[in-house]
């Protein structure tokens, strides 16, 4: 998309909301001298009048600013009361409409604003806002005068002989003649009559028939018509019930030998299908519409910023549903403006962190599996997940220990908490934030997810999916307790069936909760018969347990896998989602519902709002809500980093990552002894070494006296901790479930990583004993103080 | 106040109810239902109105009255509220009757309990006494306790 295409897309929306906005402005004016002022009605035309100023001044229309700066003085003292509503009052501003409305078809066909001398509506305006007693005097006189001006209409397309004389072919003279010759005939053409007469060429008319034409199609508010969404919607709906009908006529005839009826149905067929994808099509618009708007954006704040900014868009061609596109246009914005506050670096540090001082966003959008995704990529300082757990305690989001317990992937998601949205010191530090709670929610509403992808130094990349529209979207039908339901297929994930003998063992229980290892991880199971409270059904390794398949359909919302174990899974279709009534607005399951191919209603479940029903995700979305998941970790964690580390032969232990300050080797020979530990020394600390023998039953070391010593060590108040282990073993990325929970304090429980069992550590608990007891016995009290 | 108004009326076990006759949109026989689990006890189910999706609202249920027996076959008659469509189920269907304002009374304060809000009034005829639904109290059931 070129530059000037862009800034042509501007200003014709400016226009065409500003000829709306005049429109309006016309009728309130005539209603306001016919009634007097009320405030609802002046303050609508103080904003139409302020919203012109002010994209004027954005645009660069300066003379078309400051006559409707003036005229928002005014207003401005209407709106207050200082002014009362008079004849004058109203004349004038009519006159300032007309004024306006003139500058803008001059814009509208040059693309720049013509020479116009308000001097005097200008003078009148100024002097109805500073004298209150002038203007009475003054009434009669210049109501009449600017009521004739009122009704000077504004140059419309030009005549076909003004662009001749304009590109240098015939004089004055000749169109006169010309003109008068075409009246008194009557019958050609001007144009004709002047090649007849030898005046021009046939070329040169027809040169300016274009011009005309040209003229013509530029006028925005003919080459193109605004419809009302809601009556594309009624349209879309009709054809949804066109669509309908056409699949029970075509049911009908499968079984009917008439062929005249046959093929009538299977033109009805191919009509249904055109039309719907018709009017499929008056709704979408390529993302490019918003897009274009954010180069300026880039630029304008990259300048505030002093940072340097390239902005690429990749699939601006992509089409959306218009309602789809209106709603994300904020939250795009949004998302924009945080990459080059927060992201991208100044181009000093971008220098010396070995990058270009240019930094680059890119945006892409593509259409994937009947949605739409939409990237925005930039190469900046990347969001530091350390940084940001930080940040939620200090906030006060998290607790330091749910927290700790977060992965990476978990606390780059803490940036969509919306205890983030509101200090500016977090959002220095944390990188992002400032209503990315909003951008979320605003996204979740209109059927989409967001995701945070970030590698600290190397940039950040937000991919929002999206349903193509809102009407129709794909679904997968499924039955439970005899009933259809649909699922957006936005949230799902896969399927997996199986027979009754293969699900007795394959589906595991952890007390009451029901799990299925997909592929080495734990995914919660939850029964929609149960969860809806149609039926009490038996899961397949419980007692009574009827022989049939388990159909399990995995979904996933907030990042969170579970699979929804259904009766059967019956197949995908397009179904077009229509509203619930008030009665059942409450019940946060069902997003809506559908009418079948067989005219049967069905209902759409919200993925979302049954998943916090089920206890999948934390019910609780306010601060809470991630202190809570850590709390439901049985119930299945996305991706967890872990180090698995071994003592005592097959003893397997893991600790989060996130956890460890380092893992470093000693010569046994450095250990010396304080109190009843043994400590090293180590960057300028005492550390005291923890040998996880003593403090776990149990556990003890196969390793020989004299073999290097593997210590991870981990940082507790700014004061190192050494853990002795036998061996590393591995780190992992995982889900967690917690499975058993043991003794409370050094063990958190076990879980199953890699198929084994592996006890995880809860390590702050065990190094605040250790801290606590060594700096009781420490000699001095050089060691950082307890916070 | 006119002198006169018309009521569609209908019959709901023993009680002979009638809502304004402008607010009803049709009246139907049973339609094919879609029960919704979790809805309040009131809610049978969501009909296919012609494309519409229609909740329907079983009012035996509502006015707290014993449930229907299971060969009375109800009827539907839809009721057009502020918020789309209502079904109010019923058990049989009555003729529209023009009543005179002045056989109308409030409801007695004897009258206690929870459904004494949907009934906005009783006209005293000949044979027995009309009692008037407010439609959009009893198009709207308290939230089931079921729902979130």
């Amino acid at each position: 998309m070129s530059d000037t295409g862009d800034s042509n897309e501007i200003v014709n929306e400016f226009l065409v909301e500003s000829y709306e906005g005049l429109d309006q402005l016309d009728l309130d004016l005539v209603e306001l001298e016919q009634c007097g002022g009320n405030a609802e009605l002046i303050g609508r035309v103080f904003r139409c009048v302020h919203t012109i100023k002010g994209t004027c001044g954005f645009l660069g229309f300066g003379g078309l600013e400051s006559v409707a700066h003036v005229g928002e003085n005014l207003l401005s003292k209407v709106r207050d009361g200082s002014i009362g509503v008079s004849p004058d009052l109203t004349s004038a501003l009519l006159r300032l409409n007309d004024a306006i409305r003139s500058m803008l078809t001059h814009i509208e066909a040059h693309g720049k604003e013509g020479e116009f001398d308000h001097a005097d509506l200008i003078a009148a305006l100024v002097r109805l806002t500073d004298a209150k007693a002038a203007q009475v005097a003054s009434d009669a006189a210049i109501s009449e005068q600017e009521l004739a001006d009122a009704l000077e209409l504004p140059p419309a397309i030009p005549l076909l002989g003004e662009i001749l004389v304009e590109q240098g072919h015939v004089s004055t003279a000749d169109i006169a003649a010309a003109v008068h010759e075409q009246n008194q005939t009557g019958a050609p053409r001007v144009g004709e009559i002047l090649v007849a007469r030898g005046a021009t060429t046939h070329a040169a008319v027809k040169e300016a028939l274009e011009t005309q034409q040209d003229a013509r199609a530029g006028h925005v508010s003919d080459g193109s018509i605004r419809v009302d969404v809601a009556l594309l919607d009624r349209l879309m709906n009709l054809v949804g019930e066109l669509v309908l009908a056409r699949n029970q006529i075509l049911q009908c005839t499968a079984t009917n030998a008439d062929s005249t009826l046959n093929s009538t149905t299977q033109r009805l067929n191919l009509i249904t299908s055109e039309l719907q994808e018709g009017v499929m099509k008056t709704r979408m618009q390529p993302i490019g519409n918003i897009w274009s708007k954010l180069p300026r954006v880039v630029r304008d704040l990259a300048v505030t910023c002093s940072k340097q900014v390239t902005i690429q868009m990749e699939g601006a061609e992509t089409e959306l549903d218009k309602t789809i596109i209106e709603a994300i246009k904020d939250p795009l914005t949004h998302i924009v403006r945080n990459s080059i506050d927060h992201g991208i670096e100044s181009p000093r540090d971008r220098v010396l962190n070995d990058k270009s001082p240019e930094g680059r966003l890119l945006l892409r959008a593509f259409h994937e599996g009947g949605q739409v995704n939409i990237e925005i990529t930039d190469d900046g300082k990347g969001i530091d997940p350390v940084r940001l757990r930080a940040a939620a305690v200090d906030k006060g989001v998290l607790t330091a220990e749910a927290a700790a317990r977060l992965s990476d992937r978990e606390a780059l998601h803490l940036i969509f908490a919306p205890g983030f949205s509101t200090a500016a010191k977090v959002t220095n530090v944390s990188g992002r934030g400032v209503g990315m709670d909003v951008v979320k929610t605003n996204i979740e509403k209109i059927g989409g997810t967001v995701d945070v992808t970030s590698t600290v130094g190397v940039g950040t990349t937000l991919r929002i999916k999206i349903p193509l529209t809102l009407a129709i979207i794909p679904g997968l039908i499924i039955t439970s307790g005899a009933e259809r339901f649909a699922i957006p297929q936005v949230s799902l994930l896969e399927l997996v069936r199986m027979e009754h003998e293969e699900a007795k063992t394959r589906i595991e229980m952890i007390y009451d909760s029901p799990v299925y290892r997909l592929r080495g991880k734990l995914l919660p199971l939850v029964h929609l018969n149960r969860t809806l409270g149609l039926a009490r059904t038996p899961w397949p390794n419980e007692p009574g347990a009827p022989d049939v398949a388990t159909s399990i359909v995995v979904l996933q919302t907030d990042g969170v896998p579970f699979g929804l174990v259904v009766d059967h899974i019956n197949d995908t279709e397009e179904i077009v989602v229509k509203p619930l009534g008030k009665q059942l607005k409450g019940i946060s399951s069902f997003a809506g519902a559908t009418i079948m191919g067989d005219g049967r209603v069905a209902l759409i479940l919200d993925v979302h709002g049954l998943a916090q029903r089920a206890g999948v995700l934390a019910t609780d979305r306010d601060r809470h809500a991630a202190e809570q998941r850590t709390e439901q970790r049985a119930a299945g964690e996305p991706m967890q980093t872990l180090l698995v580390f071994s003592s005592g032969g097959d003893h397997r232990m893991a600790l989060p990552l996130s956890e460890i300050a380092r893992l470093e080797e000693f010569e046994p020979t450095l250990v010396e002894r304080t109190g009843r530990y043994d400590v090293v020394q180590y960057r300028d600390q005492i550390m005291p070494l923890v040998r996880l023998g003593n403090v776990l039953e149990g556990v003890s070391s196969n390793a020989a006296a004299d073999d290097m010593m593997q210590v991870i060590v981990v940082s507790h108040n700014e004061q190192y901790v050494g853990l002795v282990v036998d061996r590393i073993v591995d780190i992992v990325e995982t889900t967690v479930s917690v499975q058993q929970r043991r003794r409370p304090g050094t063990v958190l429980g076990s879980a199953v990583i890699q198929n084994k069992v592996t006890d995880i550590l809860d390590i702050r608990r065990l190094v605040q004993d250790v801290d606590e007891e060594f700096l009781a016995i420490a000699p001095t009290g050089g060691f950082a103080l307890h916070g | 106040m006119a002198d006169a108004t018309q009521y569609c009326t209908f019959w709901v076990d023993t009680l002979y109810l009638g809502i304004d006759v402008h607010s009803v949109q049709e009246v139907m026989r049973t339609l094919e239902m879609t029960p919704v689990p979790l809805a309040s006890a009131s809610v049978v189910g969501l009909i296919n109105l012609r494309g519409q999706i229609v909740t329907a609202i079983d009012l035996r249920r509502r006015l707290g009255l014993p449930p229907r027996p299971d060969d009375q076959e109800p009827m539907n008659v839809v009721m057009r509220t502020d918020d789309g469509a209502v079904s109010l189920v019923v058990d049989e269907i009555g003729d529209v009757i023009e009543v005179s304002n002045d056989t109308f009374e409030r409801v007695p304060d004897t009258m206690q309990g929870e459904h004494r809000a949907l009934i906005r009034g009783v006209y005293k005829l000949n044979k027995q006494l009309l009692l008037i639904l407010d439609g959009a109290k009893t198009a709207l059931p308290e939230l089931s306790y079921a729902a979130n």
